[in-house]
């Protein structure tokens, strides 16, 4: 299908299938009832766990092909959202033109960032991406924020190109030359694709079960089955295949007569303009963009996504994601009232030791139990979550097969 | 000229720390081979020693005042630390008012502590693996350290002030000979930079003059060789991951009358301090140490109004702006040894 062997296309075909269906699987608990604050089935998540999908098979493409740790990737997120913004302040509130250039934008950085950083490997490498992100970040936060005369001439209500510390938003004196200005009711029109608001949305209930279905965040899932459709045929062309190559052995590469340094580049920019892309949905989500976007803490964040659910491998960045944003959003919502109603059962002074026990791993601490995770990923699965399902599926199978290997012997003793 | 002596002076404090972080750093690439990226973290901890110093010695119980009722009519109390019952009034006030200083020594045995614990429980299993792999670990680490002090101290930063007669600044550039007024300097920020000195120092000495120091400089040339010389050189790397970590706590010790201490200052300080381990030289010990007070004093010129004035905002990306020209043009940085990481 597509191109696809029999593995990748079934592969496609079951995220496909999780993606069309996550309303109703990340909702599996009816409302009201004790676990409802499980569901992680509302719109700004979801829209939340495929963008940062977006982000993280983008990264993978770089650090997971080739081996190069790129520590500052949240610079081109960032570039997306505030190509995205401006793109919506200009011209119109369509997505697709702001999805554009934000690839454009993040695509003309990571070729001068790359340009750059790829002359050296190594740690040398990941400092060098670190360094340009936080001069991004520095610039966005101070230098670009100083009022120019341009804009402010044309009346729109921010400073400079980048809004400084409270960022881009939309205004009502934005020019935007192709739509409107406002909306009827002289409110500040919201992104649309082609008159369909993204943020509309339409509730199923079903009996105890609401579900909402909302257009901003099937807009996205099929921008990210896009995403993931072009990574599987990177990861299995021979562009990949050097790709590999280079994070194998890059001298014997050169040996052979290949200059690893453009494909380099390629891979680069490949990955920037994934994460240009989810920059620009950011935007599209939610019309805001700001300079924390590109705070190095935020490449951690897909660094982590990553490593999490399986570098290298397809679908395990997109499961990192999903995992870390279940975590910030959901986990760290339960407080220790919750935990004490949860063991109300037990005796009381066992009650008190156990919540005391739990309670710094969750809510506030959700950030203890994923450094944790981390560490155990890294040490013990190289792979990440991918792995672990590999490894357990593999003990199963092993398993059955010991079984019916002894059904089948021990009748002939 | 004054200007210039005050933009100096001003880049003094942070160079300080820069380069006493720098320092650890590189003593640890030097010896083990490894990338921390949780030294900003142990920074982090040697701070909220301070912290916890001044939170043990004003420790208090309540002693009823003789002859005073309240306007309940019950005894007045007052609280009382501890201290002051067992070493008197005044030397315990004088305790209290020191306990920044004091901290020092409860953050050497703390910070070799947990240096030790962190190399031996798990950056030994990560000699063999690529340095991707180190970063990602300690990058974790540093992590669940900063969360573990977090859920005990809070979020919000806790003030750890100097004592008493270092509080306040003085006229530097009267005692130089330039007008009164130019040039005011607090007192801390001398102190910390004499103490950033003493400790450079004593690292420097510890491994030119002594035994050790030279078995462990051996190590860092050519370890096998020392190893087959019948030497346990892994035990001595150890004590050094310990020296390192220390150093760093005592750098964050002293920083914390400066920079309230909150859980996130060590990821602030990492960060540049990497660019300044790279712009030393990777491996080199002095180059860190130079590296660290010239991109400090840098960053205050870079911070002058006159140069904000043609170059806005050179301040925020003068360190990044320099590591960048340096790496391209001399990848070993300004000391570093030929043939070190220099890929």
């Amino acid at each position: 299908m597509f191109g696809l062997d029999k593995k990748d296309g079934s592969l496609l075909l079951i995220v496909t299938a999780l993606v069309i269906f996550a309303p109703f699987l990340l909702n599996p608990f009816p409302e009201g009832s004790a676990l409802a604050q499980f569901n992680a089935g509302y719109p700004d998540l979801m829209q939340r766990f495929v963008i940062f999908g977006i982000f993280a098979i983008g990264f993978n493409i770089l650090f997971g092909l080739t081996g190069y740790l790129s520590f500052g990737h949240a610079a081109f997120l960032g570039v997306g959202s505030y190509a995205a913004m401006w793109m919506f302040k200009l011209f119109g509130m369509n997505v697709l033109p702001a999805l554009a250039l934000s690839m454009i934008m993040s695509a003309l950085f990571a070729v001068v960032i790359g340009y750059v950083s790829l002359r050296r490997s190594g740690i040398y490498f990941s400092i060098l991406t670190l360094a340009f992100a936080m001069m991004s970040y520095a610039l966005a936060y101070s230098v670009l924020a100083t009022d120019m005369d341009g804009p402010t001439q044309q009346g729109l209500l921010q400073k400079g190109l980048t809004g400084g510390e409270t960022g881009l938003q939309l205004t009502l004196q934005d020019p935007r030359i192709l739509g409107a200005q406002t909306t009827a009711d002289g409110n500040i029109p919201v992104p649309t694709l082609f008159g369909l608001e993204m943020r509309s949305a339409t509730e199923l209930v079903l009996g105890d079960w609401v579900f909402t279905f909302s257009a901003g965040y099937y807009f996205s899932a099929v921008v990210m089955l896009i995403a993931f459709y072009l990574s599987i045929r990177i990861f299995r062309s021979p562009f990949g295949m050097v790709l590999r190559s280079i994070k194998s052995n890059q001298q014997r590469l050169t040996y052979t007569g290949m200059n690893p340094r453009p494909y380099m580049l390629a891979a680069f920019v490949i990955s920037g303009m994934y994460a240009g892309l989810a920059g620009g949905l950011m935007a599209a989500m939610d019309p805001l963009a700001g300079p924390e976007r590109m705070f190095w803490t935020a490449s951690g964040e897909v660094v982590l996504m990553t490593i999490l659910g399986g570098v290298g491998t397809l679908i395990g960045p997109v499961l990192g994601a999903g995992a870390i944003k279940y975590m910030e959003n959901i986990i760290s919502k339960i407080n220790s009232d919750i935990l004490h109603s949860w063991f109300a059962f037990l005796p009381d002074g066992l009650e008190d030791f156990i919540v005391a026990i739990i309670y710094p791993f969750i809510g506030k601490g959700w950030h203890l139990t994923l450094g944790i995770i981390f560490m155990l990923v890294v040490i013990f699965l190289p792979g990440g979550l991918v792995q672990g399902g590999q490894k357990l599926a593999a003990l199963f199978r092993r398993k059955k097969q010991e079984d019916t290997k002894s059904a089948t012997t021990e009748p002939a003793e | 000229m004054d200007a210039i002596i005050l933009q100096i002076l001003n880049g003094l404090d942070k160079g300080s720390a820069y380069a006493l972080i720098a320092l650890g750093l590189t003593l640890i690439f030097g010896t083990l081979g490894v990338v921390n990226f949780a030294h900003g973290a142990l920074f982090m901890i040697g701070a909220f020693c301070a912290v916890t110093l001044s939170r043990l010695l004003s420790l208090s119980h309540e002693v009823a005042i003789p002859g005073q009722v309240d306007f309940l009519g019950n005894p007045a109390t007052r609280d009382v630390p501890y201290v002051y019952d067992i070493f008197g009034e005044a030397a315990g006030a004088a305790i209290i008012d020191w306990s920044v200083p004091l901290a020092i020594l409860l953050a050497i045995p703390v910070m070799i502590a947990v240096g030790v614990i962190m190399e031996r429980g798990l950056i030994k299993h990560f000699y063999k693996r690529p340095h991707a792999d180190q970063i990602l670990v300690t990058f974790g680490l540093a992590i669940v350290l900063q969360e573990i002090i977090k859920y005990y101290y809070g979020a919000n930063p806790i003030p750890a002030p100097a004592p008493q007669a270092f509080v306040g600044s003085f006229d530097f550039g009267a005692l130089i000979g330039f007008e009164p007024g130019t040039i005011i300097y607090p007192y801390w920020r001398l102190v910390y930079f004499a103490f950033a000195v003493v400790i450079i120092g004593a690292v420097f000495a510890f491994l030119q003059f002594t035994t050790f120091g030279m078995v462990v400089r051996a190590g860092m040339a050519d370890r096998e060789t020392v190893g087959l010389l019948g030497i346990n050189i892994d035990k001595r790397f150890t004590i050094m991951f310990g020296l390192a970590a220390a150093v760093a706590g005592l750098a964050g010790v002293m920083y914390a009358p400066i920079t309230s201490p909150n859980y996130h200052m060590g990821m602030d300080f990492l960060v540049l301090s990497f660019v300044v381990v790279v712009v030393g030289g990777m491996g080199s010990l002095p180059g860190a140490v130079l590296a660290g007070f010239l991109l400090g004093i840098l960053e205050s010129f870079a911070s002058m109004r006159e140069v904000l004035e043609i170059v806005p905002g050179l301040n925020q990306i003068i360190i990044y702006l320099v590591a960048i020209v340096i790496l391209l043009t001399r990848p070993r940085g300004l000391m570093g040894r030929k043939g070190v990481m220099e890929d």
